[in-house]
């Protein structure tokens, strides 16, 4: 989890955080990079429409915005990529720029994976998790689950790590 | 409006709209809940985004939590339009609409 270190957001990851955060953030990359379909709800979340009763309005909209939109994304990932160490475990140091830019890119990965596994706001995770624990342990769900979780926590402490804003 | 002191010119028959053209009405940023996005990180983007102080941005974020949705920003068509995408950006769900 991040603390603040002087100017700077730093973290200590263990071997599987660094396994996991790559995992994530290379999925990332990947469903943007690989021809957007936009009928796939995880992209209709990241990409919404802007006028949601025009989608004549919206996809023009769309033309003018999503490659920006796409690239900074696609960049911010690559930030959790770039920052992290190649394998086994390591210290983390993010400055401003690096620690907006993880914030970005953890929210995407999160509203990627609770779009897949369906989260609502009635939703308790812990005993979402129990559930799918009963279920069968070795689940990907349960692995989805416990990777969406951890990502929540690792956003929140690093909000807390960042100075004031001003 | 008071037309007194317009020349007149070819007066014509006009109904009574007292109602703004619509093309003279502001449009409105809108942030809609949803279910992922963090309380302090969704605070933290209308800091970020739109100068708000902490008291404010909070605020905000409350009406989007209790009431489903807030405007977050009221202005010209093109400017809700970059704001609204500027909140895509990082991820909050944002569309435009008129005020």
């Amino acid at each position: 989890m991040f603390r603040r270190i002087g100017g700077q957001c730093v973290a200590t990851f263990e071997h599987d955080e660094v396994r996991v955060l790559r995992k994530v953030a290379a999925e990332v990359v990947g469903l943007l990079t690989d021809g957007m379909d936009h009928t796939d709800p995880v992209v209709s979340r990241l990409f919404p429409d802007i006028y949601p009763e025009l989608p004549e309005d919206s996809q023009e909209f769309r033309l003018y915005t999503e490659g920006d939109l796409k690239t900074g994304k696609i960049d911010q990932a690559g930030a959790i990529l770039a920052a992290l160490p190649d394998e086994g475990e390591g210290e983390v140091r993010l400055d401003g720029e690096a620690a907006e830019a993880w914030l970005r890119a953890i929210n995407d990965a999160r509203l990627a994976m609770g779009t897949r596994l369906e989260i609502r706001a009635e939703t308790d995770l812990g005993e979402e998790l129990d559930e799918a624990v009963l279920e069968d342990p070795g689940s990907s769900r349960v692995f989805q689950l416990s990777v969406y979780a951890y990502l929540g926590y690792l956003q929140e402490s690093l909000l807390n790590a960042l100075p004031e804003i001003k | 409006m008071g037309g007194m002191a317009l020349p007149q010119v070819a007066p014509v028959e006009t109904p009574e709209i007292h109602e703004e053209p619509a093309a003279d009405r502001p449009w409105v940023t809108i942030v809609w809940d949803d279910p992922v996005n963090l309380m302090s990180y969704v605070t933290w983007v209308f800091q970020k985004l739109f100068g708000y102080s902490k008291e404010q941005a909070e605020q905000l974020m409350m009406d989007v939590h209790t009431k489903g949705k807030a405007v977050v920003s009221t202005g010209a068509r093109e400017r809700m339009e970059m704001d609204a995408n500027q909140l895509h950006g990082y991820g909050l769900w944002a569309t435009v609409d008129r005020a």
